[in-house]
């Protein structure tokens, strides 16, 4: 695999048991509201899409990966993160 | 002679507030000190101020917890000097570790301006020692990120090493769910680390430390900064 630019993305998520109240109140007061009462839940979250130069899709993941866990880009006290390569 | 620090981050709104407390009312020699200018551990406390650092991007706190500063107040931290952070200040001595756990916005989706009551739950840090286990004080909030939150499992183990400073309570000293202004877990307003000198609280002290800017004249938050002067200076202070 020849370097190049990989778009990896990082989905910041408070954890299943800290309460999550905007997804709390989209769910409660927009979809259900709406009349979708097949969704049975929502959760929101922080999304960092990052570019990163490097050899390959996997090296960008692990880059990205290392750097949030070094530089707290979430807070494992509270949540929890998706690292995700989307080109 | 003990000297303070009230470190100014970019957004900090408190500083020049906690600053007066410090200087002209409880009269502690203190310096306010741009975060980059602390270089070396050359004050005896540190105050990290509330207000929006870093507009707090990312979360509240978050990137202030990356300036070299906390380093400085980590090495204070570990020799045992008392540090001291209110609202944005709590949130960044989380952030970088110094005090467990996380804050996160508030359950009610609103930036919430308040006064509150707050029960003494420990007098063991250098922010307390002059108050009374179980003391009410009448201390305001004003934040948007003040839910402190922990693991539950996690609580018990805060309970016994005596960490939880302040919790939210009502007239009669409950800490019901009424009387909590953000969600936070167990009605914890205020935490300390293991050792006792790191303290973080939301409310804000300096706000109900003079008579004119209290509700009915009161001064309750002056005895965390008293209670300061005292670990300085020691009780003739």
């Amino acid at each position: 695999m020849t370097p190049g630019s990989h778009v990896v993305e990082v989905i910041v998520e408070n954890k299943p048991l800290a309460r999550d109240p905007e997804g709390e109140t989209i769910h409660q007061n927009l979809i259900l509201k709406g009349g979708y009462n097949q969704v049975t839940g929502v959760r929101t979250g922080k999304l960092l899409r990052m570019n990163i130069e490097a050899k390959s899709p996997e090296d960008a993941r692990a880059i990205v990966r290392k750097l949030s866990d070094d530089l707290r880009i979430y807070n494992p006290a509270a949540h929890t993160i998706q690292v995700r390569i989307v080109g | 002679m003990g000297k303070v620090a009230v470190i100014q981050y970019p957004g900090s709104n408190c500083d020049l507030d906690a600053l007066e407390i410090l200087r002209d009312v409880v009269k502690a020699k203190t310096d306010l000190v741009w975060h980059k200018d602390l270089t070396h551990d050359d004050y005896d406390a540190y105050v990290l101020p509330g207000g929006f650092s870093y507009g707090d991007y990312l979360r509240a706190g978050a990137i202030a917890a990356s300036s070299p500063s906390l380093r400085i107040v980590e090495e204070a931290a570990e020799s045992g000097k008392p540090v001291l952070g209110i609202c944005n200040g709590f949130q960044i001595l989380v952030e970088a570790g110094l005090l467990p756990g996380a804050v996160l916005r508030n359950s009610s989706l609103r930036f919430v301006c308040t006064w509150t009551r707050l029960r003494v739950e420990t007098t063991r840090t250098p922010f307390t020692k002059r108050a009374n286990a179980g003391q009410v004080l009448e201390i305001p909030i004003a934040h948007n990120e003040g839910r402190y939150y922990l693991d539950k499992e996690q609580i018990p183990e805060l309970e016994r090493n005596q960490q939880i400073v302040f919790r939210y309570v009502n007239e009669k000293k409950e800490a019901t769910e009424e009387a909590n202004p953000n969600g936070s877990i167990d009605n914890i307003a205020g935490i300390c680390n293991q050792k006792g000198n790191v303290m973080g609280l939301m409310p804000h002290p300096e706000r109900a430390s003079i008579p004119v800017l209290s509700l009915d004249n009161q001064t309750d938050g002056r005895v965390i900064f008293d209670s300061m002067m005292r670990t300085l200076h020691g009780p003739e202070a």
